[in-house]
Order: C-alpha cells, then structure tokens, then sequence
C-alpha cells in the first residue's frame, strides 16, 4: 500500500467517524428527549415508570 | 458501515434496556403503584397528614392507579408493564447511542475490555451526579417547578460529562482543576429546592425506591457499556484509525 492510499482511506475514516457521531447523538438525545423529558401527556403517561425508575426529574 | 454501526449500537442499547425493564418490573414499579396508593389516599384525604392515611392506602391498593395527570395512559396491568419496558428499552438506545456517538467524536473506542468503565461513568454522570441534588423520586413526593429541575439535571450531566472527560484524557494539573470545578459547580449552584412537608410518601418507602433505583441503574449503566463494547469491539479498527 503507497502512502497517498493510507493518508486517503484515514481521512475519509475520521470524517465518516464524526458523522456517525454526530447522528448517534441526534437519535440517542431525541429518544432520550421523547423518553424523559418531553411535557406531552401521552409520553409522561407511557414513560411514566421509566422515568421514575431512571431518575428522571418527573410530575 | 455508518448504518451498520448504528443499527448494532441502538440493538446494544435495546438488549441493556430489557434487562433494566426487567429490574424494574421486580424491584422498582412494585414501590412506584405503593406510593400511588398513598398518593391516593393523601389527595383524597385533601393532604391532612393524620395517621388515617396509611389505613386508607392499604384500603385501596387495588383502585385504579395513575390519575394525576390528563390524556392516554396504559391501564394498570400488562399496558403499563409493556409501556415501561418498551420505554425502558428506548432510554437504553437513547443513552446507548449517546455514549457511542461521544466515544466516535472524540475518537476514545469504546471496547470489550473498557466498555465497562464506560458504562460506569455514564453512571456517574447521568446517576449519580445528578441523585445528589434531585434524588430519584416517588409519585406524590412534594416537587419543585418541573422545567427548573430539568435544566438543573440536563446541565449537571453535561458538566460531570465534561469532567469526566477531561480527568480520562488530560494530564495537565490545570484541566484537572477545571475538571474538579466542572463536577462541583452544579452542586455549588444547588438543585431547585422543593417546598417542604408535601410529601403524602412515607420516608421508608422513598429510601428503599431510591436505593433500589440507583443500584438498578448502575447494573443498566453497566450493561450498556458491555454491551457497546461487545458491538463495536470489531468495527473499532476500521472506525478509529484515524
């Protein structure tokens, strides 16, 4: 492998890596958002004992 | 690749999540409908704090639960057990993918060997920090203004993230005292303070609820740290390389 090919195949590896970050945040705090903290009646009342059971600030 | 990482991190979560629903169903819902049943019966007995009440809540364990706020809710009985679960097992995909996509953007590979210490330290920060101003709470405990406590939670977390980070990666003594106040600053501000003598809960009940809840947390907590590692131990050299 030349060295073009390996500075080529890490740059493209750190970029997909940050947008794999940035997406995994998005889903991980908009589940978390709609889980635990979201003032809609039916998500409180679905998640009600989760929140609880996790810590989330409730009621 | 991305989807492929994403899918196995969110499945990760999902199987840590079941584990807590399970904890929950055993150790955790069980004192969640004991409080109702006081809840009830102090609303009832229009918050006087006689000795009467614990004889009405032990009346009445079997009314119908959950009437506190407005709109749908699961009934008591398989709906609430299957709405917990499935919620429990949507806040281990959420913390999950949290955890992994912090891990992917600071370039820190979450492994077999290390995903424990990752879900142990997700435990300090989104746990335990925060227990210590707002303390897992019982339905019927005296509370104060929701979106106050929310902020407070949601800043103690990023801060005691922050810190964590900067203790695992730094080794200059300056960001390690930014560090040290980034953990304390929360708790130097102080959580919102509730207004006293509300509670209709026994205070036995709430020590057991919250011994329970942090102790079950630290075992979920756990879970997704193994469980992410278990995943992502094998992309982790075509993700990290760089």
């Amino acid at each position: 492998m030349t060295a073009r090919t390996i500075t080529s195949t890490t740059s493209l590896t750190a970029t997909k890596r940050i947008a794999a970050g940035l997406a995994l945040l998005f889903v991980g705090s908009t589940l978390t958002f709609a889980v635990g903290l979201s003032s809609m009646a039916v998500a409180h009342n679905t998640a009600h004992d989760t929140r609880h059971a996790i810590g989330f600030p409730c009621h | 690749m991305i989807g492929r990482v994403i899918l196995a991190v969110l499945l990760a979560g999902i199987a840590a999540g079941f584990v807590m629903g399970a904890i929950q169903h055993v150790r955790l819902t069980p004192l969640i409908l004991d409080a109702e049943a006081f809840e009830r019966a102090g609303v009832s007995a229009g918050h006087s704090h006689d000795a009467s009440i614990s004889e009405t809540a032990t009346a009445q364990p079997e009314a119908d639960g959950h009437d506190h706020s407005e709109g749908w809710g699961p009934d008591n009985g398989w709906q609430r057990t299957l709405a917990t679960t499935v919620t429990a097992a949507m806040t281990g995909a959420g913390f999950a993918a949290i955890l992994a996509g912090l891990s992917l953007l600071i370039g820190v590979p979450i492994t077999r060997r290390n995903g424990i210490l990752w879900g142990l330290c997700g435990f300090l920060a989104v746990t335990l920090a925060p227990a210590v101003g707002l303390p897992p709470q019982l339905p019927g405990m005296a509370e104060a203004d929701l979106f106050a406590r929310q902020v407070w939670w949601v800043c103690t977390i990023a801060a005691t993230a922050a810190g964590i980070y900067l203790i695992a990666t730094q080794t200059l003594p300056w960001t390690l005292v930014l560090a040290a106040m980034l953990i304390l600053a929360p708790h130097l501000v102080g959580a919102p303070v509730p207004p006293h003598g509300d509670s209709v809960v026994p205070a036995e009940l709430v020590a057991r609820f919250v011994a329970n809840s942090i102790a079950a947390n630290a075992v979920f907590w756990c879970f997704i740290g193994l469980f992410l590692g278990l995943v992502l131990d094998r992309s982790a050299k075509d993700l990290y390389t760089s």
